[in-house]
């Protein structure tokens, strides 16, 4: 090992930030007359533990405080580590979605998404147009509902316990959409390799345009209740500021970066999965503050109910996913009838598809910003390497600089608008 | 609770009853019939079977998510249609040492182990787990160098829930079936109905176990 | 993505600015562009194309390793380079071997690289050179091992069927 041996530093002493010293060298803002004499000021480390009040996950931040401000953040994570990526070594290409789906669990459709166009990519596999407007629609849905919960819960940490109620219940609407087309509610192991799991059932639709037409009237209700409420605006806006550059070198993406200004979308830039059909926008906002990703993210709700009306409209006809038997399953009444369906129907569930070997990094916008799956592939039926590039690993490292300097209520609020998902960073 | 219900057939009973309750007035009932007045109208309970009712009907869960399960926890605490309040069992508490109820509602890393332990031993009798999902349970599927193989390695656990995430539904009936264990019928009468003593795993040395046939106190075996 | 011929000129430049042995290859598959460079060369390669190329890459994107175990050299540390301007990625690879696993930082040049290089630690045990905090994030600080490598074992426990229940021990025994 090099002579910077991590292991050679105790373990208490790497977890502190600054040691606790007396000040009297650098005074602080403000300060000055209180250095006199006895008083000192001292700085004081904070262990917002693993478990803690706020409801975004098993998160350790070990804050520096002097007085009521936070001078320094060191995020401790790993505490659901779960070794997803070293499971999915171990798996079959297609059992490996289920893993992959478990990370960032509130974006679990975006999650397949990466890994399957990831492997459709190395496969050069086509997706039928069919397939791409369902997945478009079941991300677009899924968008919505993590923005919702993100709301929810963001709100429960400032106090606004109303917005909890209101938002779990307008995810339960969306919830019920997601169990009527897979099954299931959460983690539905719908978006497969080469398509969908299977087609929607008759009356889908219908109750998508229904839940669609109740939803704007409840955004306006939510802005209606937050918006507009004094003590909303205070704690938000102002507080949290991140500058674009500072953004950009962090790696910042998704609505933190477009709030401060930067309208980088994958959905717009790099256009996969047909988004290029359809027409929106992105929003984009001023200072780089809570309140700005506040409302980013609220736009961002009413420009995906717009995209799920685009595709429903324009859904097209055909197979649901590809009819390359070697890696989709053939559907269930050729194995009657068909030698060949029946073989491809027991090599592809025993074995499983063997993918040429090469690599693949495949980024998609998932609701917290760029979501890359890199898989490895050497040519058996199980995957060498899957590597998810999570958004919230990266946005993670720009919390110290958001809370800096301020208060300990705003450094709240900046882990409540940064919309941390544990899974993700911890995989 | 002992109620005695008794079927009235309108109002040739009322008249019955009032009656009666006029003589119990002037002191007239004894013996038998004033027994059966009394009980009645009132509820014969023991302290214990009160109290196992009280803890039931309140039970305080800690605020406490690890992963995918937390979502469909804060699911039924949060949403109004999976409502946990209507179990009593709203507040919420943050701190372990006013909770309850430990819902290990995720996977259990084993960075995360000694840390549930300790939220586990500061919090205070009379206290249950639920292990929520298949990751605690058992560690689902994730058979890993990352994940604790179940959360009953290191935590005695009350009801284990199954499913990945399982439903609202699914965590309220695991609730509820914490309740009945609370008020001291774990099984139902399932055992008697099938003869199945003898069938627990006790992990007792032999000399320390005691008959099948003991009842356990109510309360759950960890009051 | 720079097609093959983007990629070959891009090779050119590197190799013409930063050193001639820098680059070791180039790869284009499924319309990857891979620039393979050598380890110790890491950090002027990028700081070149962050800056001084005339199509700079200016956002990593993603920092990450990769065991090619039957392969020598054995880790791979993958750096994806993404353009805001031109919409394009590069992806920049280097290998390195078990028995001089260390890369050069390139925290100072990306500040994004700061956690993604202590999970490539964390995970396969490649040091990074210069990094100021280079100590596991994602298992405890006291674990030894370096579990995504392919030789780790998976852990875990075995599953119980009715062939095999007799042969482990139960915790309660």
């Amino acid at each position: 090992m090099t002579d910077n041996d991590p292991l050679a530093v105790p373990y208490r002493e790497r977890e502190r930030s600054v040691t606790m010293e007396r000040m009297e060298e650098q005074p602080v803002s403000g300060s000055e007359a209180l250095v006199e004499g006895d008083l000192h000021e001292e700085l004081f480390t904070l262990n917002i533990g693993p478990h803690h009040p706020a409801t975004h996950g098993v998160l350790r931040l070990l804050t520096t405080l002097e007085g009521e401000v936070v001078r320094d953040i060191k995020p401790i994570i790993g505490y659901v580590h779960t070794g997803i990526e070293k499971s999915c070594e171990d798996q079959q290409y297609w059992k490996v979605i289920t893993f992959v789906e478990r990370m960032d669990y509130l974006a679990y459709y975006f999650n397949a998404t990466a890994y399957c166009m990831s492997v459709e990519r190395l496969l050069e596999e086509e997706v039928p147009a069919r397939a791409e407007y369902l997945r478009v629609i079941h991300m677009e849905l899924n968008r919505i509902a993590s923005h919702l919960f993100a709301l929810a819960t963001g709100a429960l940490d400032l106090g606004a316990i109303t917005m909890l109620w209101w938002g779990c219940r307008d995810r339960d609407l969306v919830l019920d959409l997601f169990e009527m087309s897979s099954g299931q509610r959460m983690h539905p192991r719908y978006i497969q390799i080469g398509g969908v799991f299977e087609d929607i059932p008759p009356g889908w639709e219908k109750k998508v345009r229904g839940f669609l037409d109740v939803m704007p009237t409840r955004l306006d209700q939510y802005e209606d209740l937050l918006d507009r409420n004094e003590i909303w605006l205070e704690r938000l806006k102002g507080t949290g500021v991140m500058s674009q550059e500072r953004a950009l070198e962090l790696g910042v993406t998704g609505p933190l970066l477009r709030a401060t200004g930067h309208p980088w979308d994958l959905r717009k830039a790099m256009p996969y999965s047909s988004y290029e059909d359809f027409e929106f926008e992105v929003p984009v906002g001023h200072q780089g503050d809570n309140y700005d990703r506040f409302k980013v993210r609220m736009d961002e709700m009413r420009q995906s109910i717009k995209i799920v009306e685009q595709a429903l409209d324009g859904l097209p006809e055909g197979p649901f996913i590809t009819s390359n038997r070697k890696v989709a399953l053939p559907p269930r009444h050729e194995l009657a009838t068909s030698m060949e369906a029946l073989i491809h129907h027991f090599k592809l569930v025993t074995e499983g598809f063997r993918v040429p070997p090469g690599e693949a990094y495949v980024a998609i916008e998932s609701p917290r910003g760029e979501l890359g799956c890199f898989v490895l592939a050497d040519g058996s039926s199980k995957p060498a390497r899957v590597h998810m590039r999570d958004p919230s690993f990266v946005n993670l490292q720009s919390l110290p600089d958001m809370a800096r300097d301020s208060l300990i209520a705003d450094f709240i609020a900046c882990v409540a608008m940064l919309d941390p998902i544990l899974g993700g960073i911890d995989r | 609770m002992e109620v005695t219900r008794t079927r009235t057939n309108g109002a040739a009973d009322m008249r019955v009853r009032g009656l009666k309750a006029q003589q119990m007035l002037r002191g007239e009932l004894a013996g038998k019939d004033l027994d059966e007045f009394v009980e009645e109208r009132l509820l014969f309970t023991q302290l214990e079977t009160a109290q196992n009712w009280a803890r039931k009907n309140a039970i305080f869960p800690l605020g406490f998510g690890l992963a995918c399960c937390a979502i469909e926890m804060i699911t039924v605490i949060g949403s109004p249609r999976n409502d946990l309040a209507r179990f009593g069992a709203e507040a919420i508490r943050f701190t372990p040492r006013q909770a309850d109820l430990l819902i290990l509602s995720g996977r259990v890393s084993i960075k995360m182990a000694p840390i549930i332990r300790r939220l586990y031993d500061q919090m205070l009798e009379p206290k249950w787990v639920i292990a929520m999902g298949a990751c605690s349970s058992s560690a689902g599927m994730f058979n890993n160098y990352a994940v604790v193989q179940g959360a009953d390695k290191f935590l005695p656990v009350d009801v284990y829930v199954p499913g990945c995430p399982p439903r609202p539904e699914a965590l309220i009936y695991g609730i509820m079936k914490l309740q009945d264990k609370i008020m001291g019928t774990p099984d139902m009468g399932w055992r008697e109905r099938y003869q199945a003593y003898g069938t627990e795993e006790d992990a007792r040395p032999e000399a320390l176990r005691e008959s099948p046939l003991d009842q356990e106190e109510p309360g759950g075996p960890r009051a | 993505m720079p097609d093959a011929t983007g990629l070959e000129l891009i090779a050119q430049r590197v190799r013409s600015s930063v050193a001639d042995e820098a680059v070791t290859g180039t790869s284009y598959f499924r319309g990857r562009a891979t620039l393979e460079v050598a380890p110790h060369a890491v950090h002027d390669v990028l700081a070149y194309l962050q800056a001084g190329d005339e199509e700079p890459w200016d956002a990593l994107m993603s920092l990450h390793g990769c065991d090619y175990l039957p392969e020598e050299p054995r880790f791979g540390i993958h750096y994806e380079l993404l353009s805001m301007e031109r919409t394009d990625r590069l992806n920049v690879k280097t290998r390195v071997g078990l028995d001089n696993a260390n890369v050069p930082t390139v925290v100072d040049l990306f500040p994004t690289a700061d956690f993604h290089e202590r999970e490539a630690y964390d995970m396969f045990g490649v040091v990074f050179d210069g990094h100021p905090d280079m100590r596991r994030i994602l298992l405890p600080e006291d674990y030894t091992g370096y579990p995504q490598r392919r030789d780790f074992p998976m852990g875990g426990e075995p599953v119980l069927f009715t062939f095999n229940e007799n042969k482990y021990p139960r915790w309660y025994d």
